[in-house]
């Protein structure tokens, strides 16, 4: 009950925050200043609420969960090769971005996308496929929300509830505070798990009996040994996943976010301390994941582990319904809320709580960004604003977000993937593939409308042709990946436990790979937009 | 020649992170609890800090500053 006390009050926190705290009577009103923060925010906001954006469910829950699993193979596929990769897009590519925005007025990368190869309804679809790649995103926030006040009530709060009571308060500070509401929360939520990855690895760390004697516990079981290494991931896969974090700079709610700076030396110390906030947040998570293995006293923990050991050994003569029932039992994402019940204090387990939920909760962005998408990329560009006025684009805006966040609250109850897995197979690689247009446009002078048509067409045929193909066929067991087309002793197409496989690299390498091909052979083909147009963009590079 | 150093700078970079020569062993622990796989990618990922610093000082790109004089009032792109 206490723990979902020290929720409540957080929760209520974040409302206050979101829709009074920074409020700007004298602002209010202007489109750029619900959806933009009238571009004013500083360097320390900007830093952390872009991070908190960033890291999602996932960063906690999903990444202890995966870890628990699958081992400290964790943090290289996802935190280090971030580290590296964001902050490199944010430095050259999200630096060219807020130039462009702040010189041209630009709210939205499909604005520049229609200016720079003066198109119309190639926009629309690039809208279009964003939004439909978002969403998965954002049912994630949903997920994680309703998980862990189930977890943190004691079963108090059914998944539902809670779903809908983090649902219901993202949505009322998106909806009252826009941007710098939004980016306030995050800010807030940021320090709030930052600060919670120390607290919990230590209280944790001291009540399983030390770190050393844990992973030298684990280290001396043969089943858990090969959690501490990475010889259960080939390094072809460990590769691919370098792939993913292009998708941090293509995602609608990070470059809009990009736009928001008040000077572009902001990015300065955003670039520079971002990976350390990666280590702060990750390390724990992973390593607590891992370490959770060792807590085989903890009746949740040990059931997973029994599901685990139960899919290796009998996977290849259960049925699929049966491997997917094992699955679902090995899913491990409430596994730092499990190690948070029975190690911390009472008091301790509901302020840390709290810190989770502020992770939880990062969907608050990607619901604003939708919500500026739609009315900037389509109810503005189809006339809206010039019939109705900019008062009606904020309003349009607001009733979208009730109906996004609606849909969303909907998918949670309905998906039953876990975190990690609905985050990478779709919305990652999606995004990643997707990197290259906003490279193209701001970059390259040849780049062509129909290059970029071409691009987005083979995303959205990839991803449907990869989500057709997990459904047909079955996830096969551990160990026993399924090889459906074969070509000259070359492994072309896989149906591996996790996902797909293609040429044994992850999806998101061909994906992101052939949309590259595809932009520049297309681009070379066909004809440029005007000198005028082009000049435009690239006399800000002289 | 400095667009070329800095490329290839950031893939020699890039490269670090597949250490595949860690990949079959938890030793050594360092402090003796972190396994030689989890703590050499959080070295990694401090030192992508001073990469970063690094690049902000050699390859800032001072010019876009230069150029983003205010959009004029009500010239919003549609």
């Amino acid at each position: 009950m206490i723990p979902t006390i020290f929720v409540a009050v957080y929760l209520v926190a974040v409302l206050y925050i979101g829709i009074f705290a920074f409020r700007r009577k004298q602002t209010g009103g202007t489109a750029e200043d619900y959806f933009l923060a009238g571009r004013s925010l500083g360097p320390y906001v900007f830093l952390l609420s872009l991070f908190g954006t960033h890291m999602t469910a996932f960063a906690i829950l999903g990444s202890s969960g995966f870890s628990f699993n699958n081992g400290i193979v964790t943090f290289g596929l996802m935190a280090s090769s971030s580290a590296f990769i964001v902050p490199v897009l944010l430095l050259f590519v999200g630096t060219r971005l807020w130039a462009v925005g702040k010189k041209f007025g630009f709210f939205t990368p499909v604005q520049i996308f229609r200016d720079r190869w003066e198109c119309g309804h190639i926009g629309t679809f690039i809208f279009l496929l964003q939004s439909a790649l978002l969403i998965p995103y954002i049912v994630i926030g949903v997920i994680g929300g309703g998980t862990t006040l189930n977890v943190i009530s004691g079963g108090l709060v059914p998944y539902w509830l809670g779903g809908l009571v983090v649902a219901c308060v993202v949505m009322s500070y998106v909806f009252f505070g826009g941007m710098r509401g939004t980016a306030w929360v995050n800010t807030f939520q940021t320090i709030l798990f930052l600060g919670f990855g120390t607290i919990a690895v230590i209280v944790i760390g001291i009540g399983m009996g030390g770190f050393s004697e844990t992973i030298n516990a684990l280290a001396a079981n043969a089943r858990t040994a090969p959690l501490l290494t990475r010889e259960r991931i080939s390094p072809l896969f460990f590769l691919s996943y370098t792939f993913n974090p292009l998708s941090a700079i293509a995602f609608p709610h990070i470059s809009i976010f990009c736009l928001t700076a008040k000077h572009m030396a902001q990015f300065k110390k955003t670039v520079i301390l971002y990976p350390v906030c990666i280590l702060l947040i990750w390390l724990p998570c992973v390593f607590l994941g891992v370490a959770a293995n060792r807590s085989t006293d903890i009746p949740a923990i040990k059931a997973k582990q029994e599901a685990r050991s139960q899919l290796a050994a009998q996977g290849a003569s259960l049925t699929p319904e049966q491997r997917d029932d094992l699955r679902g039992k090995t899913n491990a994402d409430d596994v730092m809320l499990v190690l948070l019940d029975r190690y911390a204090p009472i008091w301790l387990a509901g302020l840390l709580g709290a810190g989770i939920m502020a992770a939880v909760m990062a969907s608050d962005s990607q619901i604003l960004a939708l919500s500026t998408m739609f009315t900037e990329d389509f109810f503005a560009y189809y006339g809206g604003t010039k019939r109705y006025g900019e008062q009606a684009q904020v309003t349009v805006g607001r009733a979208f977000i009730v109906c996004i966040t609606a849909v969303a609250y909907g998918l949670a109850l309905i998906v039953k993937a876990n975190i990690f897995d609905l985050a990478i197979q779709f919305a990652f690689a999606g995004y990643s593939a997707l990197s290259p247009l906003l490279i193209a446009a701001l970059f390259w002078r040849g780049s062509t409308k129909w290059g970029a048509l071409a691009a987005s067409v083979w995303v959205a045929a990839s991803v449907i042709a990869i989500a057709a193909f997990q459904s047909a066929i079955p996830a096969p067991a551990p160990g026993l990946p399924l090889v459906f087309l074969q070509w000259n002793g070359w492994e072309v197409l896989t149906r591996t436990p996790g996902g797909t496989a293609i040429f044994g690299f992850s999806p998101v390498v061909p994906m992101t790979v052939i949309s590259s091909l595809l932009i520049w052979i297309v681009s070379l083909c066909t004809p440029k937009p005007s000198n005028a147009t082009i000049e435009k963009y690239f006399s800000l590079s002289s | 020649m400095k667009t070329f150093g800095l490329c290839v700078f950031l893939l020699a970079f890039y490269a670090l992170h597949q250490d595949f020569w860690n990949w079959r062993t938890a030793q050594p622990l360092a402090f003796g609890f972190l396994p030689v796989g989890l703590w050499y990618h959080a070295i990694y990922t401090l030192a992508c800090s001073a990469v970063l610093w690094i690049l902000v000082k050699i390859a800032w790109p001072t010019h876009l500053e230069k150029a983003t004089d205010p959009v004029e009032p009500g010239e919003r792109p549609r």
